[in-house]
């Protein structure tokens, strides 16, 4: 197997474990509205049935179908889901914002998905979105996606580390951690962001011929090995 | 019920062959192209990687950008349809409700099996691989050396076409002269990997990968391959010619559209099906072999998935190649006045001493890496490079705590972003957002690096698999029971591998991005997660401690064969599928012989 596979593999194993830690902890600490689904490992036996509203074990992979599950977010979340994903992601120059490479809608995708680890997910991101609303209306008495650029970064500043938060923030900060990733996950996984990132690929190539003069001089290396 | 090149079943076959991956497509080619005729059973359903591999597709298009999720578990490009750790309708159990003394057990219910996913790396057995035993007095022997296997890895290379190099390290075998082909450049990160690991005394080679990184010759290795059978020559060079040249994109674990890399279902199966000899049959679940009044193997009784109804098909010679821990299960339900505890099971040895590989991964932040020039490393869609075991000398001293080896595979990060790759990118940037995340996103992209352990498990009792009374797939076949548990010597050589990680990165200059465990009990991934799955069908000496003998002829049913990994005495940290289809056509052979012989 591939180290990619490797890193697959580590993630099915153990950051999942951390992920739903942090997802129970968020459940004993703030005031949730998902119910806690213990939805168990994939690996371990017992009944094996097909994840309703799943794509199923077959899909399509040349010509791949729009996710069959029902989108949960409602018109007021979304709202704010544009917002927050802008602030992380705003457009800077020639590079897109987040919601003009449809973050948002990914993020609703993610969210909503059957599977355990969206599942865990969502049991942080939907209460993070409603305590986000909750100390924009706190502070400034208006949704989060209403307030002026220098409002959301006096509530983004305050919970975007997590080791930095103070404790009443403490699990904003987790909510945020994990929006972040999320929304960059949705970002650069466009082609545009790819490309933004330095991604070079995905093309037909007659020869492969290793890292370039100036990548070997960069990595103070003379020559390839081979 | 689906037939691929039969439009019903002939009343009988010269060989049934269970299962259609590295080992059932390695029987089914030897046998097929020697002129034995041929039927093979798939579990799953047919597959065809040249229309259904998303080759260029991106992420983007993909349902969570290709997210592992349960269905899918390495993404949702990845080759396997109705596979993973869990199969619908076809579970499995395990004996115990501990996480560490539970096997994970992965399945693909495709024409091809694993072979459409798995990551290609082909590497040969040593000879202290097969003899470890003699030399430091833990497991198994097997009953052959690589002096046995050699001219059919020779064979199988040449075949599959596979790239790497001749480096003569220890234990490491060359392979003769113009048989592997040439190896793709090394990548950016396993470079500079190797210009560090040096200053440790860790080699980094070319890795051996099944992966065609120039055409085979046709006209050459199908005469070589075939000396004296001209027709298979010809059907083989004309197949050979279908096979284009990797062109350094698109991942491997998708399948091949282009027919670059081995799957079973583009390199064993055509010329197999060419050669008129092979009748396929998929959705074809198999029950039990069955037996006459003599004790001898008649046929197999199989599920059509598509209708439920059972089928017996005839055959001469039953190859079971179902996968280690499937044939083993099909075995042990194969029950009769004879063999009340499973067919060819006098010695109770079915089921037991399986194994899978040891894992361990640690990953490592390289500041020299930040803000590299972008460049296109896509490559051969896996990796380049890997560090071979480099400790026999001290293992042998007795210097170290674990008496078995492991090799490195690595993995540095240019390739497509996925969803998780900026994960926990707070712990570098201090938490930045807006511009400054922008930036930092495109000075970290790339800067991450992760080492993948792959070791040896020594064979012990505590893992075996037992058929579940209580539990039935919905066929109404019982299920297979895991029994698992990592000895010390595995969980030992895991710590070192963290160890030696951590070594690595630190010397690279750079930070260690997860937890370094110096026990090894963390750092050991589950039992099955590496889907190195072989043993549970031991071959040996004698009938007694063995299941079959050397050519994987059941000792109790002389026309049963087990030509998938079960009948491995031991799983070197090499790549268990290179050996599987060595095997199977050593195998393979013997069968032809025995009959042509009028032995069976």
């Amino acid at each position: 197997m591939d180290t990619l596979n490797e890193s697959t593999r580590r993630e099915l194993v153990e950051s999942k474990r951390m992920d739903r830690r942090s997802a129970i902890k968020w459940m004993l600490t703030a005031s949730a509205t998902v119910p806690f689904l213990n939805t168990g490992s994939f690996g371990q036996s017992g009944p094996s049935i097909p994840t309703p509203q799943g794509y199923g074990s077959d899909p399509n992979l040349v010509i791949p179908e729009s996710p069959p599950w029902e989108r949960i977010l409602n018109a007021e979340q979304l709202k704010t889901v544009t917002a927050l994903s802008d602030v992380i992601l705003p457009r800077t120059g020639n590079s897109p914002s987040a919601s003009e490479l449809k973050v948002p809608d990914f993020i609703d995708e993610w969210v909503s998905a059957p599977y355990p680890d969206q599942v865990g997910d969502r049991e942080v991101i939907l209460p993070g979105l409603k305590w986000i609303n909750d100390e924009s209306q706190k502070r400034f008495k208006k949704p989060f996606y209403n307030l002026s650029e220098a409002q959301q970064t006096k509530i983004c500043d305050d919970i975007c580390y997590l080791p930095k938060a103070k404790r009443r923030y403490k699990n904003a900060a987790e909510f945020f951690a994990k929006y972040r990733d999320l929304s960059m996950g949705g970002y650069y996984t466009t082609n545009e962001g790819a490309r933004e990132v330095g991604y070079v690929g995905n093309v037909a190539l007659a020869r492969f011929d290793g890292p370039p003069p100036e990548v070997l001089k960069f990595l103070r290396v003379d020559k390839a090995p081979w | 019920m689906p037939h691929i090149n039969a439009g019903k079943t002939k009343p009988e076959y010269d060989v049934i062959v269970v299962g259609s991956g590295a080992a059932g497509g390695q029987t089914a080619y030897t046998l097929a192209m020697d002129g034995a005729k041929v039927l093979m059973l798939e579990a799953g359903r047919d597959y065809d990687p040249v229309k259904e591999t998303p080759m260029f597709q991106t992420r983007h298009q993909a349902p969570l950008r290709d997210s592992g999720t349960p269905e899918k578990p390495f993404g949702f490009y990845d080759a396997t349809v109705d596979g993973g750790w869990k199969v619908p309708h076809e579970p499995y159990t395990n004996a115990s409700e501990k996480s560490e003394e539970q096997f994970w057990w992965w399945r693909a219910r495709m024409l091809g099996g694993r072979t459409n996913h798995w990551g290609r790396i082909s590497l040969r057995n040593g000879e202290y691989d097969f003899k470890g035993k003699s030399r430091d007095g833990v497991g198994i022997d097997w009953p052959i050396g690589y002096s046995d296997v050699e001219p059919y890895y020779d064979k199988v290379e040449s075949l599959i076409g596979v790239y790497g190099s001749n480096e003569g390290l220890e234990n490491t075998p060359n392979s003769p002269e113009g048989v592997l082909q040439a190896p793709p450049k090394a990548r950016a990160s396993e470079i500079y990997t190797r210009k560090h690991a040096q200053k440790l005394g860790i080699p980094v080679i070319p890795i051996h990968r099944a992966v065609l990184s120039e055409r085979l010759n046709s006209k050459k290795i199908p005469k070589r391959l075939h000396p004296n059978n001209p027709k298979a020559a010809r059907i083989l060079a004309q197949e050979m010619d279908q096979r284009l040249a990797c062109f350094w994109a698109t991942p491997c674990g998708r399948g091949c559209s282009i027919k670059a890399n081995y799957q079973s279902t583009t390199v064993h199966i055509p010329p197999a099906l060419a050669s008129g000899n092979l009748d396929i049959i998929t959705d074809a679940m198999a029950r039990e072999v069955e037996i006459d009044a003599t004790g001898k193997a008649t046929g197999v009784n199989f599920i059509d998935k598509t209708t439920g109804l059972d089928y017996s098909v005839k055959g001469k010679i039953v190859a079971l190649a179902a996968s280690s821990c499937e044939s083993a299960r099909i075995m042990l339900n194969s029950k009769s006045a004879l063999f009340p505890n499973g067919i060819a099971n006098s010695s109770g040895k079915v089921g037991k001493y399986i194994m899978d590989t040891v894992g361990a991964g640690l990953g490592g932040q390289i500041p020299a890496w930040e803000n590299m020039p972008p460049h296109n490393e896509d490559g051969a869609g896996g990796g380049h490079s890997y560090v071979p075991w480099w400790l026999y000398k001290e293992q042998l001293a007795g210097k170290l705590d674990f008496p078995r080896g492991y090799h490195i595979e690595m993995g540095g990060s240019r390739g497509t972003p996925r969803v998780g790759t900026f994960n926990g990118l707070e712990d570098y940037t201090g938490g930045s957002y807006g511009k400054q995340l922008k930036e930092d996103a495109r000075r970290y992209y790339g800067s991450f690096m992760s080492y993948a352990g792959r070791g040896e498990m020594v064979p012990n009792d505590d893992c075996y698999l037992e058929i579940d009374d209580k539990v039935t797939d919905k066929w109404g076949i019982p299920v297979a029971k895991f029994h698992w548990k990592w000895s010390d010597y595995e969980i030992r050589q895991a710590a070192h591998m963290h160890k030696t990680f951590a070594e690595l990165i630190t010397e690279m200059g750079g930070t260690i991005t997860d937890e370094v465990d110096t026990t090894g009990k963390k750092a050991i991934l589950p039992g099955g997660l590496i889907i190195h799955e072989v043993g549970g069908t031991i071959m040996g000496a004698n009938s007694k401690t063995s299941v079959c003998n050397e050519f994987s002829q059941t000792w109790d049913v002389k026309n049963l064969f087990i030509t998938d990994g079960g009948p491995f005495c031991s799983n070197a940290d090499k790549n268990p599928t290179l050996t599987i289809m060595a095997l199977a056509w050593r195998s393979a052979d013997y069968m032809m012989d025995e009959m042509k012989k009028g032995n069976i």
